[in-house]
C-alpha cells in the first residue's frame, strides 16, 4: 500500500550546456538590471550594455547559446523589473529579436576585416528599428514617430560602437578574464 | 588614462561599417528634421476635413462648430485663428503659423488649423 504513495520526483537533467548558459545569463540580466536604474535622458534611450554579454557569448561560444543567453535575460530581467507581458517587455523582445537576426547574418562576414564593433552597431541597429517599428505600429500610431528616428538611430550608433569596443576587449583578454571569472564561478 | 589605450584597434571593415553608419545618421537627421515652410493647410471640424487650401492666397474663412463660428484668415504663406469662441483662446493667440507641421487646436469648437509641406511634414510629437 504505501509503495503506490512515493512521491513522483520529476528529474530535469541538465546538461553543462545549459549550466553555462545559466550563469552568462545571470551576468546578462545583472547588467540588464543595473542599467534600469540608470536614468535615461530621452525614454527608450540605453546603453544596452547587457548586448556585450550577447555579443561575447556569440564570439566565444556560438550564435544558439547567445541567442539562449539574450532571450533569457530578455525573459527574466522583466519578471525581476515586473514588466512581464507589458509595453516595455514586448519592445525589450522585438529590440532582442532584430538584433539576435542581424547577429546571425553579420556573424558570417569575414572576421578577418569585420570585428565585434561591426557586429554590435549592426546590431544596435537592428534592436532600434524593431523597436521603433513596433512602437509606431503598435503603441503611437502616429507619423511624428519619424521624428524620432534621427535621435534613436544616433544613439544606438554610439552606444553600438562603444560596446562594440569593450566587447573587442573583453574577447582579446579572454584569458585573464575566464581565470578571474572561473575563479569566481561565474563563467567555466 | 593609459587604459584606453589597451582597447584593441577597430578592424578596417569596422572603419568601414562606422564611416557609412555615420552617414546614414546624417542623412536621417537631414531629411527627417527638414524644417520647411508650409505650402498648404488642412482644417478640420469635429471629426471630418472642413477644407484643404492653399496658403499662397488671402482669404477669410467662417468655420462653425458646436459653440459658434471660428475665424481662421490665411494671408500668403501664414495662417491663424482670427476669432474663436472658445474660453481661453489658447489658439487664438498662438497668432500666426508659417511652418510645416505647426497646428492650432480650438478644442472647446473643434476646430483645427494645420500647416503642410510639400508633402506632409511632422509634428514636434508630445513624448
Amino acid at each position: 500500500m504505501k509503495k503506490a504513495m512515493t512521491r513522483s520526483i520529476i528529474e530535469i537533467t541538465t546538461t553543462p550546456d545549459d549550466h553555462r548558459i545559466a550563469r552568462l545569463a545571470a551576468i546578462a540580466i545583472g547588467l540588464h538590471l543595473v542599467e534600469s536604474v540608470v536614468p535615461s535622458p530621452l525614454p527608450g534611450v540605453k546603453p544596452g550594455i547587457a548586448n556585450i554579454i550577447t555579443l561575447y557569448v556569440l564570439y566565444r561560444f556560438d550564435f544558439a547559446t547567445a541567442a539562449w543567453v539574450s532571450l533569457l535575460r530578455v525573459v527574466a530581467g522583466s519578471l525581476l523589473l515586473g514588466s512581464f507581458l507589458s509595453p516595455a517587455f514586448v519592445l525589450s523582445l522585438t529590440g532582442a529579436i532584430t538584433s539576435l537576426t542581424m547577429l546571425f547574418f553579420s556573424a558570417r562576414l569575414p572576421g578577418k576585416w569585420f570585428g565585434p564593433v561591426t557586429l554590435s552597431i549592426l546590431a544596435a541597429f537592428a534592436h532600434i528599428a524593431g523597436q521603433l517599428l513596433i512602437v509606431r505600429m503598435w503603441l503611437i500610431p502616429h507619423a511624428g514617430v519619424a521624428y524620432l528616428i534621427p535621435v534613436f538611430a544616433a544613439a544606438a550608433l554610439f552606444f553600438g560602437l562603444v560596446n562594440g569596443l569593450i566587447t573587442a576587449r573583453l574577447l582579446r583578454d579572454n584569458g585573464k578574464l575566464s581565470s578571474f571569472s572561473a575563479s569566481k564561478g561565474l563563467v567555466e | 588614462m593609459s587604459h584606453w589605450k589597451s582597447f584593441p584597434k577597430p578592424l578596417p571593415g569596422d572603419w568601414l561599417v562606422l564611416g557609412i553608419s555615420c552617414i546614414v545618421v546624417a542623412i536621417l537627421f537631414a531629411t527627417l528634421w527638414r524644417n520647411e515652410p508650409a505650402g498648404k493647410l488642412r482644417i478640420r471640424a469635429g471629426d471630418r476635413v472642413f477644407a484643404t487650401l492653399s496658403l499662397d492666397q488671402q482669404r477669410t474663412l467662417q468655420v462653425p462648430g458646436p459653440l459658434g463660428i471660428s475665424t481662421i484668415v490665411i494671408d500668403r504663406g501664414r495662417a491663424r485663428v482670427a476669432s474663436d469662441p472658445g474660453r481661453h483662446q489658447y489658439c487664438v493667440k498662438q497668432g500666426w503659423l508659417s511652418k510645416a507641421g505647426q497646428v492650432a487646436m480650438c478644442l472647446p469648437n473643434q476646430v483645427s488649423l494645420e500647416l503642410l509641406g510639400g508633402e506632409k511634414s511632422y509634428d514636434s510629437l508630445n513624448y
